[in-house]
């Protein structure tokens, strides 16, 4: 996959710098003529636009941190001086904290994919892998980034999570005094949190070169599941690739931007306005809705260890996909009982998600259980048997036949 | 290095070969939008035009906001209105410091002789010529109001030392006289003076002149 033998570097600098560094070859081969299924439709757009939210969220990140002071007794207030005080503060914060939710809702999708065209088989094992890593860097570092507010929700969260490791036997209360640094949530947590949210990002911006290296060696997946066999199956990644993911990107941000100006604390919680009180627990702790589904697991298991183990389960399920599923069929398009219980799964996810914002309790309890399990079940159960069972629909010879042979019957999604 | 060609629909109309390349890699490196040798724009030349356009503008106006964070806030702003000052305490010959903006602003209740030997100098021969007169308000000359800052690197001269009834600077030793003006060492400029103006006798706003103007 390395074009360097067609680049020419134009003019005597370029020519100069190729010699000494070939980042023009490296632009050219991976970006520009890196050849692209030419089939790809508009669920491929969600990788440009997390590589894009990463890049608004370290900037806007870096410009509040300018202005953010991470003291107890300051925190809040400072990011009152923000919204008030700072020039264009208000759009800084709106835009840090609704572009973690439009973060993680491209990442979302972004999986959802993945895991209906089968992106996650092989030779993807470890792009997926990387992948799930990145999932759990996005959700530390979301995480760490709302305990900064230092409002009721900021702090009860952080009580909350650090004491989840205290279920573990024997280590556990010396872990959550260690993370605490001192016999509670107080300002040695919050100026950790600030450096370590700091940190992630950049971590998270390595993980990601990984990510695209790797997709980069095996070549993308495409809604066929066959992988390109000649060149009419490809089209160059510039200009069709490219400006498909800038046009989705516009679109992303035309509902990010209904969000930072038309409805900018909707996804928040009002708890969050009011000061850190670590003396007194709000009535409802919910985390942020993009944690929601995970929240739910946690609540559903009567047992303080199992409840912290399934959550964790919940997220590291995901690593073990592509063994989980037997089906040699890639794509979700040929597989029509796939994609029953594929559906139903996102539906169990958004019903979860729902479940966790409530209080647990009555027939909440009983449906968090139910979906708890279906969502286990589909790894662990619905998956493995499916490859075995099911009857799947004739692939196309490759990607060109299935362009140029139209839409037949069956699968268009 | 493959040729991807991609039959546009915007193609295959009058004057334009149906099925020509709109893609195609050459020796160049970097592939070209069009092998037609059209004389006319066509749509893809405006589309990338325009697009680029529109990119440019929205990369423009994202700097604004993040360049503009870093400007003064409105608290900053707030604090640093201007500072009225009661002068009845200062007694004769005697140096005050007060903070306008975070700056040290010196008031100085110069003695006559001061204001003598202030006057006294040829202002041709200072390195940065300045008449007393000019330094100080019309029927106030005994106050003397300077933003205490040496003009060399920052430093702040200490009062009632050097040679010349003024001010020295410790760090590198330019000395000022008692009007404020530098007369040795490496400061090029004299010590500025604040806006101020005086609301009577004995009290002054520092960070308003007389005209209004900060």
């Amino acid at each position: 996959m390395s074009g360097n033998s067609t680049y020419q570097p134009q003019g005597p600098v370029m020519q100069w710098l190729e010699k000494r560094l070939p980042i023009g070859a490296l632009i050219h081969s991976s970006f520009i003529v890196y050849p692209t299924p030419r089939n790809l439709n508009y669920w491929w757009t969600f990788g440009g636009i997390l590589s894009f939210m990463l890049g608004v969220q370290i900037i806007t990140g870096i410009v509040l941190a300018m202005h953010y002071t991470p003291h107890v007794d300051l925190a809040f207030n400072s990011v009152e001086a923000i919204m008030r005080d700072v020039n264009y503060g208000w759009l800084l914060r709106y835009v840090h904290a609704n572009g973690a939710s439009m973060f993680f809702l491209a990442a979302y999708i972004h999986m959802f994919r993945g895991m209906y065209y089968g992106s996650y088989k092989e030779p993807r094992e470890v792009l997926w892998i990387l992948g799930v890593i990145l999932l759990l860097l996005m959700i530390m570092t979301g995480f760490m980034g709302y305990v900064l507010v230092w409002g009721q929700m900021s702090f009860w969260a952080a009580k909350v999570i650090t004491n989840l490791f205290s279920a573990i036997p024997v280590v556990g209360d010396s872990i959550v005094t260690w993370l605490w640094g001192g016999y509670a949530v107080g300002n040695p947590t919050l100026n950790r949190f600030y450096s370590l949210h700091y940190l992630l990002p950049f971590v998270i911006a390595g993980v990601v070169v990984l990510h695209i290296w790797a997709l980069h060696v095996v070549g993308q997946n495409n809604p066929t599941g066959v992988e390109p066999k000649s060149e009419k199956d490809t089209v160059a990644f510039t200009p069709y690739a490219t400006i498909k993911d800038g046009f989705m990107m516009v679109v992303f941000c035309i509902l990010f931007a209904w969000f930072v100006f038309y409805i900018p604390a909707y996804l928040g919680h009002p708890d969050n306005y009011i000061m850190a009180n670590p003396a007194q627990t709000p009535p409802e702790i919910v985390p942020e809705w993009y944690y929601l589904p995970f929240y739910a697991i946690l609540r559903a298991i009567p047992n303080k260890l199992l409840g912290v183990m399934a959550l964790g389960a919940s997220i590291l399920i995901l690593a073990f996909l592509p063994w989980l599923d037997t089906s040699p069929v890639r794509s979700g398009r040929y597989r029509p009982l796939f994609r029953f219980f594929f559906w139903l799964f996102v539906v169990v996810c958004i019903g979860l998600g729902y479940l966790g914002s409530q209080q647990p309790a009555g027939w909440y309890v009983v449906f968090a259980r139910l979906f708890t399990v279906y969502y286990f079940a589909f790894f662990l159960i619905i998956l493995p048997l499916l490859g075995l069972v099911e009857k799947t629909e004739p692939l196309p010879k490759s990607i060109s036949e299935s362009i140029l042979q139209g839409k037949t019957a069956g699968a268009k999604a | 290095m493959p040729r991807h060609c991609r039959v546009s629909p915007f193609q295959g109309g009058e004057g334009a070969a149906a099925g020509a390349c709109g893609w195609i890699e050459d020796k160049k490196g970097i592939a070209n939008v069009t092998t037609m040798s059209s004389a006319e724009p066509t749509r893809r030349d405006f589309l990338y035009v325009a697009t680029g356009a529109v990119a440019a503008f929205g990369a423009a106006a994202t700097l604004v906001p993040l360049v503009a964070q870093m400007n003064p806030d409105a608290s900053t702003i707030a604090a640093g209105v201007p500072v009225d000052v009661d002068l009845s305490p200062i007694a004769a010959g005697q140096v005050i410091t007060v903070f306008w903006r975070s700056q040290p602003i010196f008031i100085s209740h110069r003695t006559q002789k001061e204001i003598d030997e202030a006057r006294a100098v040829d202002t041709n021969s200072l390195p940065d010529p300045a008449t007393d007169q000019s330094r100080v308000k019309a029927g106030h000359d005994q106050w003397l109001v300077l933003i205490g800052i040496c003009t060399h690197l920052g430093c702040i001269p200490i009062a009632h030392l050097g040679d010349y009834d003024g001010w020295r600077c410790p760090c590198h030793g330019s000395q000022y006289d008692s009007s404020g003006r530098v007369r040795r060492g490496p400061a090029p400029l004299n010590l500025p003076i604040p806006p101020y103006k005086f609301l009577s006798d004995s009290k002054i706003r520092i960070g308003e002149t007389d005209t209004a103007q900060t």
